[in-house]
């Protein structure tokens, strides 16, 4: 099927690939601003306090200090830091600067200087007097009886029920579960746990702010929504959104962390009260204890099934911990259960639901999977603890209960992202072809339940089945606009922003195929809120298949364009035109160069611009799947875990750039690997993160796994751009069941708490043992 | 202070502050492609390479490097030509986000200045300090390896 094509499901070099490996400037902090003030931000040291006052006059003395800015000098203006769909469905509870800190690290005061050593030396001489007040870290102790109330102001507003702490609340059930499990002869009921993670992107947050000459908010930033940026901005510094321009360039990674809007108000408020330009950049520090983290979730679980291995009921009722404040609360949790539930369609009977809370620490968000792993860890691992309670092979299974082409889940139709979903069927899952090749692959059959010892190491191996979706259906919208050059190239604007998954080069692809140019002949520029389409950015999977429909759409309307205006210019029926190889051909066999149509259409005949715009919301979202498939030693005497291998099928439907596709399915992969097995958040007693930097926060390394081998399987998907679907956050979803998995067959030890720290097998070793 | 050192062969004389690091002063004089991220010599991003070995820009201080030679990825092309470990990663996958890829090609480069045909184990180990969260390091890997390859004439450009 790629043969036809000619751009299209090639491996194609990414089109920002070469200023990437020459190290050009390209990112927030490359761009040059010699008198911009350096902004830096005082932060609570305590987890839970009331600023009694701020005394900043010994600050300002300081040589270079130019201002110093509280939440007396702010308007309060309750607001989320999500970058999300509008209105949104996450709580308004915070603000900019506020008398009340609610985890160490919440900002306190806005220190600008015309020195960093200057903003440092102010930064220790502010005095700050609090009356401590008593915190609450423990997600499961946040909403009992007599907890400290987090969110006690009056002004906040979508909080589900401050008084117990619990920033949102979701339910549904279909059939009875309880009902149901009676008819089950094999039930099982467990706690799974999963730790919060870093995102970790190399690149910290970073945001460069000025007036223009007339006097409008510039900011340039490393965000993943520069639309929602300029909407947030908006609402909080009460700038109208026609006075604000934000321009995304390069951005060093994301991963869903750069999808809040958390550096840029700082700068914008110092510039909007000093007319001075301002630079804001984020330590490491502060990236990891300040912006945002994963949510860690809870789940009680029930899977119960008929003798003849018919799952027909799962009940998922958790918690989430939310942090200090509620971004992407809600969405996050549903998704755990939207985006995993559905994958097991042949039951009887589904519960789903349970709180988000908060608590005394970094206010988690939008991170990758966005709650889905968070989901699929119990539920992947109880039908695997139900297989071996009925001695059956748990890929096998799983096989049997899983979802395929042609079916559907009444899942899809009531959870979506905040509010009730759309029916969808299955029209591509390639899911089985993903099972038989990794099975293949990873030697399933020889190797599963044989226990192989060699002296004091077993071996073993798992296995986990995944969706995902493309997209936010009837909610998130992508736009593209493309614009013809008088040499035939064409300017491609899109709002969607590439954080290094090779959107870019995809979308630019995706306009090549249509417009017949080779891919150089489309200049990409994403994104300027000024200058690009409204998209409301990367996230949930769907710079691909929406932004993607939007480009296409876009390209198809200058086709049109382009053969109506070629119709006049050979006078000749536009039925006998086609557009081939960046020329219209005509039936009778004369042809013109694109370039030399546009040139005359520009300057001597007919002259006309060719710009069209078009604008794509998925009417559905379809699922991504993957089977993946670990292999790991266990040193008996030590605990010691050893990924030995890692295999990883997934469809995506057509892979429209095959290289970068698997770029970000290996990626995912690695990243779900550091979470399940090094990347481990520490907090003091106080709620501090000991574990805020790289030295202590284990990112893995090239020496940190054996084997890492992913494939796509071919599918095609006839709603996504050229049979596309999403494939950026699917990878990081299997490794934790897969990995916990495979720690059983190797062991005999269920690790229920993700990550699995080698202490935690040997101390199950030694359990046993006795 | 007053320092002067060479930089992709270009002789610079500056004044710095004693206690400046190296990567700071690095990007004041245009050479941005030295990028600062952990800022704790723990993520390899910020890598050079002083007198032909792979340092941490972040955490070497610039006075250090008075009268010696720095080489950074903006001296790694020919012109238009890119070094091979540029094309091998381009042509890999190796990039994503970008942010780790000058920290990479210059400890790959120090690499293979060193052992021209390194083994993936050795390939693995020399480049075990630059981190990168986007690719699973796979395809960088093998970006390195193919340009070995290239390097020593063994499969063509």
């Amino acid at each position: 099927m790629n043969d036809s094509f000619v751009t299209i499901g090639k491996p194609m070099k990414k089109v920002d690939g070469l200023a990437i490996v020459r190290g050009k400037p390209a990112y927030t902090p490359d761009y040059d601003m010699p008198d911009a003030l350096v902004v830096k931000l005082l932060r609570s040291p305590h987890a839970h306090a009331i600023i009694r006052s701020i005394d900043s006059s010994q600050a300002l003395s300081i040589p270079g200090v130019v201002g110093i800015f509280t939440y007396q000098d702010v308007e309060r203006v309750p607001y989320t830091r999500a970058g999300q769909g509008y209105p949104e469905p996450s709580p308004y509870d915070t603000y900019l600067l506020d008398r009340k800190v609610r985890y160490v690290g919440d900002p306190v005061a806005v220190v600008a200087a015309t020195t960093e050593k200057a903003a440092l030396k102010a930064l220790r001489k502010i005095k700050v007097e609090y009356e401590t007040l008593d915190a609450v870290f423990d997600m499961k102790e946040a909403s009992k009886e007599g907890s400290p109330i987090i969110h006690d102001e009056s002004d906040c507003s979508g909080v589900y029920d401050n008084s117990r702490n619990i920033a949102a609340h979701f339910v549904m059930d279909i059939g009875d579960v309880e009902k149901t499990l009676e008819e089950c002869e094999f039930v099982i009921r467990r706690t799974y746990h999963v730790d919060t993670q870093l995102h970790a992107a190399l690149e910290p947050h970073n945001a460069l702010t000025y007036l223009d000459p007339v006097g409008r908010l510039v900011v340039i930033s490393s965000t993943q929504v520069p639309f929602h940026c300029r909407r947030i901005l908006s609402r909080i510094l009460k700038k109208p959104i026609a006075e604000i321009r934000v321009i995304k360039p390069r951005i060093g990674g994301g991963f869903g962390g750069k999808q809040s809007v958390i550096a840029e108000p700082y700068a914008a408020l110092v510039t909007l009260k000093t007319g001075k330009p301002a630079r804001i950049a984020y330590t490491r520090e502060e990236v990891s204890m300040a912006t945002n983290i994963r949510h860690e979730m809870s789940y009680d679980v029930i899977v119960g099934a008929a003798g003849d291995g018919k799952i027909k009921a799962i009940s998922l009722h958790g918690i989430s911990n939310t942090g200090a404040y509620g971004e992407h609360c809600l969405t996050t949790f549903m998704v755990s259960g939207s985006k995993t539930l559905p994958l097991y369609n042949k039951v009887d009977a589904v519960h789903f639901g349970g709180d988000i809370v908060y608590t005394n620490l970094p206010p988690a968000g939008a991170y990758r999977g966005y709650g889905a792993p968070q989901g699929l860890f119990p539920l992947d691992c109880a039908i695997d603890e139900l297989a071996y309670e009925m001695k059956m092979d748990p890929l096998k299974l799983k096989e049997m209960n899983s979802i395929r082409e042609g079916e559907t889940s009444p899942i899809f139709e009531i959870m979506g992202e905040g509010r009730e979903g759309v029916p969808q069927i299955m029209r591509s899952c390639k899911l089985q072809e993903c099972i038989d090749l990794g099975r293949k692959a990873i030697g399933w059959d020889s190797k599963w339940g044989k226990k192989k010892r060699n002296g004091n190491k077993v071996r073993g191996v798992g296995c986990a089945l995944a969706m995902q979706g493309s997209g936010i259906p009837k909610i998130d919208m992508g736009a593209a606009t493309i614009k013809m050059n008088e040499d035939g190239s064409f300017n491609l604007l899109v709002g969607a922003t590439d954080l290094g998954t090779g959107s870019d080069t995809i979308l630019a692809q995706i306009a090549a195929e249509v417009l017949t140019v080779p891919l150089e002949k489309i200049i990409v520029y994403s994104s300027d809120t000024d200058l690009t389409p409204f998209d409301v950015g990367a996230y949930a999977s769907s710079t691909t298949y929406v932004s993607g429909n939007a480009v296409r759409l876009a390209a198809e309307k200058v086709k049109e364009r382009l053969l109506d205006l070629a119709a006049v210019y050979f006078e000749k029926d536009r039925s006998e035109l086609t557009l081939e190889s960046a020329e219209v051909r005509s039936r009778d066999g004369s042809s013109v160069s694109l370039s030399e149509l546009c040139t005359m259409h520009m300057y001597t005949f007919n002259q006309q611009q060719i710009s069209e715009s078009a604008s794509y919301v998925g009417e559905e979202s379809p699922p991504p799947f993957a089977a993946s498939f670990a292999e790991v030693e266990i040193d008996t005497d030590t605990g010691k875990i050893t990924l030995v291998n890692f295999v990883s099928y997934a469809d995506c439907g057509l892979a429209l750039n095959p290289i970068q596709a698997m770029g970000q399915l290996e990626g995912g992969s690695m990243q779900g690997i550091g979470w399940a097995l090094y990347e481990d958040i520490i907090y003091g007693k106080d709620g501090r993160m000991l574990t805020n930097d790289f030295f202590t926060y284990k990112v893995p390394s090239r020496m940190d796994y054996g084997k890492l081998t992913c494939s796509l399987v071919d599918s095609y998907e006839p709603t996504g751009p050229f049979g596309a679907k999403s494939i950026g956050e699917i990878g990081i979803d299997t490794p934790i069941p897969a990995i916990s998995n495979a720690i059983f067959d190797a062991a005999g030890i269920r690790l229920r708490h993700a990550p699995f720290k080698s202490e935690r097998v040997l101390f199950e070793i030694l359990n046993m043992e006795v | 202070m007053r320092i002067a050192f060479t930089v992709n062969g270009r002789l610079h004389e500056l004044d710095i502050d004693p206690g400046e690091y190296l990567l700071e002063v690095l990007r004041r004089i245009g050479y941005k492609s030295v990028r600062r991220s952990c800022n704790s010599a723990s993520c390899g991003t910020c890598t050079v390479l002083l007198n032909g070995k792979p340092i941490l820009s972040c955490s070497t201080f610039a006075v250090s490097v008075d009268g010696q030679n720095i080489e950074t990825v903006e001296g790694m092309a020919d012109g238009d030509k890119l070094h091979p470990i540029q094309e091998a990663i381009l042509e890999e996958g190796g990039a994503q986000c970008g942010y780790c890829i000058p920290g990479v090609v210059m400890t790959g480069e120090a690499l293979l200045r060193e052992n021209p045909d390194p083994s993936d184990e050795e390939i693995r180990l020399a480049l075990n300090g630059n981190i990168c969260r986007c690719t699973g390091y796979e395809p960088q890997n093998r970006a390195i390896k193919k340009a070995a390859q290239v390097m020593r004439g063994e499969i063509d450009e």
